[in-house]
């Protein structure tokens, strides 16, 4: 199914973006309210909870640029050596604009 | 100091001021990747009401990033939603982790903090917990932070737009894979996390090229949940 996005279409479509965040935002609360959390299950979120970003980065870092990669890379040696996420983060970032700005080409 | 102020759950107005103040640096960052949602909408031909509204009612960067891909003339609204869904399945984990320490508090004040859960303040609010720490003022005033100033970014995004033609070329692309790099290191670092986060990597990369689009969130996070109930945590 498709939706206009003119008029008052986009309103609805955000909208409903809204609601399903809302609901992943809610849902997770509202079924620990009432299924008590087990030993089993902290096991399995807690290594779910690591595994989605780890998921969301892979195919970031192998279908990325070589700038990409090389400010993913950057990011995790300077995360890995002082521990601090701004300079992990400011590092990635720099890299990936001075290697797209120096290296066109390989870019 | 007595029984119920050194407890971790404790909120107060003092807590979400703290809490606010410790998220304002990575603030800036969610300022200049909220200037970029705000630029790739604006070339994704959203009006201007349409951007500011979904960061301010959806608040959620990568599931917006993901909807400006499928955003059109026409828009196909289930697979929209259910990308956005998978993106953010995320949130469903963090309202569990977060449960034992929402757990005391009303029904109204549990579901009104959630309303501003997000990636960095879940996991600085887990990191208090962690070390026994009180974290619901960094949940709560680290969200109203971020949502703050994710909203001003996006609106940032709107009106300089013209100064930035192309945010790949200053690196802006690589704001949220980078910052969510450095919570993934910044986590847990042992054998049993790095053979979690290698299925999780191998399984989404899978999925990533032999399954529907987007399912790769969902399967990596699956695959990973997997490992970590196969081989239990000796505590």
């Amino acid at each position: 199914m498709s939706l206009e996005t003119g008029g008052l279409g986009a309103l609805f479509v955000i909208l409903a973006m809204a609601l399903v965040t809302l609901a992943t935002r809610w849902g997770g609360v509202f079924v620990m309210s009432f299924v008590p959390i087990g030993y089993r299950v902290r096991q399995f979120i807690h290594a779910m909870s690591g595994s989605v970003l780890v998921a969301l980065l892979a195919p970031l870092a192998v279908t990325g640029d070589t700038g990409a990669r090389l400010a993913l890379l950057t990011t995790a040696v300077i995360m890995l050596t002082l521990k601090k996420p701004l300079p992990a983060i400011a590092g990635g970032i720099l890299v990936a604009a001075l290697c797209r700005q120096l290296l066109p080409a390989v870019g | 100091m007595t029984r119920r102020d050194a407890s971790p759950h404790r909120l107060d107005r003092a807590l979400v001021w703290d809490g606010f103040k410790a998220l304002l640096p990575l603030s800036l960052f969610v300022i200049v990747f909220g200037v970029a949602f705000g630029l790739a909408a604006t070339q994704a031909r959203l009006g201007d009401l349409e951007i500011v509204l979904m960061s301010t009612l959806v608040f959620a960067g990568a599931s917006q990033f993901a909807a400006l891909e499928l955003w059109g003339p026409q828009v196909p609204f289930f697979t929209l939603l259910v990308t956005v869904f998978a993106i953010n399945a995320r949130h469903l984990l963090m309202g569990a982790t977060l449960y034992p320490w929402l757990e005391p508090l009303s029904p109204a004040r549990r579901y009104a903090i959630m309303l501003v859960a997000s990636d960095a303040n879940w996991a600085m609010a887990m990191q208090a917990f962690g070390s026994g720490r009180p974290g619901l003022g960094l949940l709560l005033g680290g969200g109203i932070a971020l949502w703050g100033f994710w909203v001003l970014g996006t609106w940032l995004g709107l009106n300089i737009g013209g100064a930035v033609r192309d945010p790949a070329s200053l690196g802006l692309d690589m704001v949220m894979g980078c910052f969510l790099l450095a919570m993934v290191v910044g986590g847990e670092k042992n054998l049993r996390m790095l053979l979690i986060w290698s299925v999780a990597a191998g399984a989404s990369l899978l999925a990533f090229y032999y399954l529907p689009e987007n399912s790769h969130v969902v399967v990596g996070a699956i695959a990973g949940g997997l490992v970590g109930l196969a081989w239990g945590k000796r505590e």
